[in-house]
């Protein structure tokens, strides 16, 4: 039975922040949030406005003769007795804590050897405390002077934990209080698995305690983190999962288990050492190099990854199933015959503030001055034989695994900078892809303890079939089917999309709410189906004529809301996800390998939002037509673009110091582009795109040749 | 010494600093503070762990993190602090649920991650949130009536239309909630014969939900309502003149 914790605000005893009268009313800080809170609407009778204002006048006398007595630093018996009234009317008067703090200070410094006047005054100061908490049990400033009162070395814990448990009956999701007790059970050095066990049985009584839950997760995660006795996850997430059912199944709306099970499931699904999930080229893999615009005319390499770059060099590129800290020429060892790497330099794809990600590029040079061409080299990639890679939770890369690919450069013959205009609607012919030009990586066996989790997963997915009917019951098991998908070897893969799928669009109804959140599900699930087997995703690969019959996946009018399984895509050099309902790019900065991305028809509002595409350093063309680029008051990824608004160092070029009003107006389109090296852009059919713009963007980006289908310079 | 106190005469303390500090940036006033001495206060609270007292007797909270992180950015002084350290510590205080407490191992609470949330976003250190698990947390807190609350089970109130939605906004999820349901909820706490609006339909008005509501309707889009920052609570173009001219 829940407990109904309206019953437990205290009524006000004065209106204190109504009082319109009151010149230098206490300062609104969090602390004062109490009391704002439930009170009801109604006009003040001519008797209540009277009784409110004779309590403000004694009020406001009882702080002037506070200010007084601080300011003159009087710490007599009667002036620390007038600080104790204050706060017992208002425990949010924070300098009257202040006060009496240092009236205590005062007090020992000069009776410190008296320890039995030493106790008594630290007594009075925690009953003054606890009639505060009384008044209001949330007040900050009365839970510090307690634990300040407390680090003076005075109280016993027992006595802390007791008053503890009156408020946890007053109110058991009081944060102060838990807070409090993490405090005062670190001083006795309480057993994290005692504090377990507290927690059990707070949840036994009443499990609609996420609080408990919450300090459950924590007290538990610590221990199996330290691997203590008798705590292995193969034996107590299995039985966690049993402890949260009844959380979830007695009442479906109520969230209090929801949280907790989501962090088992990850518990289940996540093994701690991160692994390998998979690179670019793919093991097995045969490449061609060619350099500069010069096209490949070689038919026969048509089945094959031709790779083109003005850079001369190609990214190689390793996709962890987590993010890691540590990859450098050190613990990766890249053997080759291609000249110009001695040096490797391993970069991750973030921002610029992070050494973490699970994504790693080296850029491997193949145009040396060596006049040997065609040239095949086998290129060997040895990851983790020396330590050093870790996870962001601790953990090393153990397993040393290592991947073979071959090569092949080929000299260009330099043409003439033909600056063609890529179309994005002709000139693609189908592409029959083998598996190992996709990169698979089937890198389970690596994985420890694979049977409990399965075990655990398909005993969840019985259970939740039978809670079908709620929102929970349903969004539980599209999670459950996805994880088990995931950790499943390949061959059951395609067969529970389906089902999830199915799952997420009943939950776009039941819950309409949250319909965009089910929707981006969906398009992950989507995208994990498509790229499940080579044969799911051959039908949306073709290649494009023009640019050497670069490898162009074709997602278009799919309904995407969301980007997903980048790790499979790799090789992919033309995307095409136009016709989509995509608001940002998040997720494509692994795909380093794109040279041409096709985003018009979706919902992309600013430039802000394309920030992920400042990493694709073989970026040339793209389209962003036909989006709602200018159209908001409000930018949802302002703080996810890398800008002096975030605090990111810039250094200014001519136009910042030129064009500051547009910099300014446009600050996102010239940070985003300005790191971009593009030829070809095409921004109509945005508010954004107006003479004012067109003029500015090639000022930012000055080697572009076309911009919205006109040629910029002959 | 610097610091701000909440009214003539009381104590100094970062809550208040940074208040002051807002209403002269709103006010384009910046230059009559001794930014020197501000910026030294604010920045003499950082702990050896990276974290933040509120004032000289040494409460820690999450919340002073954020306070400081703001204010010392407006002031364009961050290099004051250890910004590292400032995001380790913060970044310690991350829960299970995806959610930030007021301290490490503090419950999640929609306030809480706020603060956290907004001083990685003025730091450039949002990668260190799961945007989709807090995502998810974030946008549970919508409730039936489309109000928002502050952590499960809990009563919504219209000051989580400030706390959940900017944080929302942040990450970039803001549109896993319902905002025309939330425009309703904002709307129907105004007493509309005098004015301002509540925590709830019906209960009394007061500045600080009048504040949060009219905030929560501008990260809305909602007609007439200036564009307000999400991470600072000024409007962008107050926040845009003072950041990104160098």
């Amino acid at each position: 039975m829940k407990p109904d914790r309206n019953k437990f605000s205290i009524e006000e005893p004065l209106s204190l922040s109504l009082d319109r009268s009151r010149d230098d009313f206490q300062p609104l800080s969090s602390t004062s949030e109490r009391k704002m809170h439930g009170r009801p609407r109604k006009a003040y009778k001519p008797e209540e406005e009277a009784a409110s204002a004779s309590k403000a006048a004694k009020l406001r006398s009882l702080q002037t003769q506070f200010m007084s007595i601080h300011h003159h630093k009087i710490y007599t018996k009667e002036a620390i007795d007038l600080s104790r009234k204050l706060l017992e009317i208002n425990p949010e008067a924070y300098t009257a804590w202040n006060y009496r703090k240092l009236a205590v200070e005062d007090t020992l410094s000069r009776e410190e050897s008296n320890q039995d006047l030493v106790k008594s005054i630290l007594d009075e100061e925690l009953k003054v405390v606890e009639s505060a908490l009384r008044q209001n049990f949330k007040s900050y400033g009365a839970w510090h002077h307690r634990k300040w009162v407390l680090s003076k070395g005075h109280s016993s814990v027992g006595n802390e934990l007791r008053l503890l448990d009156k408020f946890q009956s007053l109110d058991s999701r009081n944060f102060h209080a838990w807070n409090y007790r993490r405090f005062a059970v670190e001083l006795t050095n309480r057993s994290k698995q005692d504090e377990l066990k507290y927690t059990e049985d707070i949840i036994s009584k009443d499990f609609s305690n996420y609080s408990a839950w919450h300090n459950r997760s924590v007290l538990l995660s610590s221990l199996l983190a330290r691997k203590a006795e008798g705590f292995t996850p193969n034996e107590k997430i299995p039985e966690e999962y049993k402890l949260v059912h009844d959380a979830i199944f007695t009442d479906e709306d109520d969230q209090s288990g929801w949280f907790y099970h989501l962090w088992l499931l990850d518990q289940t699904v996540n093994v701690e050492t991160p692994l390998l999930t998979s690179s670019w080229p793919s093991h097995g893999s045969c490449i061609n190099l060619s350099g500069g615009d010069g096209c490949l005319n070689d038919s026969s390499s048509s089945k094959l990854t031709t790779f083109c770059s003005d850079l001369g060099s190609f990214p190689l590129i390793l996709y962890f199933d987590q993010p890691v800290s540590g990859v450098s020429s050190s613990t990766v060892a890249v053997d080759s015959e291609l000249r110009g790497n001695e040096d490797l330099v391993w970069e991750p794809v973030s921002n610029k503030n992070s050494r973490v990600s699970c994504v790693w590029v080296a850029r491997l040079n193949y145009m040396s001055s060596e006049p040997c061409f065609p040239k095949e080299y086998k290129v060997k990639v040895r990851i983790g034989n020396s330590p050093g890679i870790v996870s962001s939770r601790g953990c090393n890369f153990s397993t040393p695994y290592e991947f073979v690919f071959t090569a092949h450069v080929h000299d260009t013959v330099r043409e003439d900078s033909q600056e063609v205009i890529v179309s994005w609607t002709d000139g693609f012919d189908i592409w029959d892809a083998q598996s190992k030009d996709l990169n698979f990586l089937v890198n389970l066996d690596q994985q420890m303890g694979l049977k409990w989790r399965q075990e655990a997963i398909e005993e969840e997915i019985e259970l939740f079939r039978a809670l079908s009917d709620s929102k929970i019951g349903k969004l539980t098991l599209a999670r459950l089917l996805m994880a088990k998908a995931m950790i499943s070897e390949n061959g059951v893969k395609g067969v529970h999309y389906e089902e999830i799928l199915e799952l997420y669009s009943d939950l776009m109804v039941l819950d309409s709410s949250h319909y965009r959140y089910y929707k981006d599900e969906h398009s992950v699930a989507l995208l994990h189906k498509v790229t499940s087997s080579t044969e799911s995703l051959s039908r949306y690969l073709f290649q494009y004529r023009d640019i050497n019959n670069s490898i162009c996946l074709r997602l278009n009018n799919l309904s995407l809301s969301r980007i997903a399984s980048v790790e499979k895509l790799l090789f992919v050099q033309m995307l095409d996800l136009s016709h989509n309902e995509l608001h940002s790019t998040e997720g494509l900065e692994a795909m380093q390998l794109i040279s041409c991305l096709n985003l018009s028809h979706n919902r992309i509002r600013s430039f802000s939002a394309l920030d992920s595409l400042r990493h694709l350093k073989q970026l040339r063309v793209l389209d962003v037509s036909h989006n709602n680029i200018g159209e908001h008051s409000v930018d949802t990824t302002r703080y996810l673009c890398s800008s002096p608004l975030s605090n990111s160092e810039w250094t200014e070029d001519e136009v910042g110091r030129q064009m500051t009003s547009l910099v300014t107006k446009y600050w996102d389109a010239y940070f985003v582009l300005r790191d971009l090296d593009l030829k070809q852009l095409d921004i109509a059919g945005n508010v954004i795109a107006g003479d004012e713009f067109s003029s500015f963007v090639p000022q930012v980006v000055p080697k572009l040749v076309w911009l919205d289908g006109q040629k910029l310079r002959s | 010494m610097g610091g701000f106190a909440g009214n003539t005469g009381h104590d100094p303390h970062v809550l208040y600093t940074l208040s002051a500090v807002q209403i002269l940036a709103l006010f384009d006033k910046l230059d009559i503070l001794d930014v020197g001495k501000v910026s030294s206060y604010v920045a003499g609270l950082q702990n050896e762990d990276g974290s933040f007292s509120g004032d000289m007797w040494g409460e820690v909270d999450t919340r002073f993190s954020y306070i400081a992180i703001c204010c010392l950015s407006i002031l364009k002084c961050l290099d004051k602090i250890s910004v590292e350290k400032a995001v380790d510590y913060i970044v310690s205080c991350k829960n299970l649920d995806g959610g930030f407490g007021c301290t490490p191992g503090a419950e999640s609470h929609a306030g809480q991650i706020f603060c956290c949330v907004g001083a990685l976003a003025i730091t450039g250190s949002l990668h260190h949130v799961d945007k989709d698990l807090l995502g998810w947390w974030l946008c549970e807190r919508q409730v039936k009536s489309g109000g928002l609350n502050g952590r499960p089970e809990k009563l919504p109130d219209v000051c989580y239309s400030w706390w959940v939605l900017s944080s929302l906004i942040m990450i970039d999820r803001v549109h896993w909630i319902d905002k025309a349901k939330l425009v309703k909820f904002i709307l129907d706490c105004q007493d509309l014969e005098n004015g301002g609006i509540s925590d709830r339909p019906d209960d009394a008005v007061d500045i600080f939900h009048t504040y949060f509501g009219v905030a929560g309707l501008s990260l809305l889009e909602y007609p007439g309502v200036k564009a307000i920052d999400p991470a600072y609570a000024l409007p962008v173009d107050v926040i845009n003149r003072i950041l990104l001219t160098k």
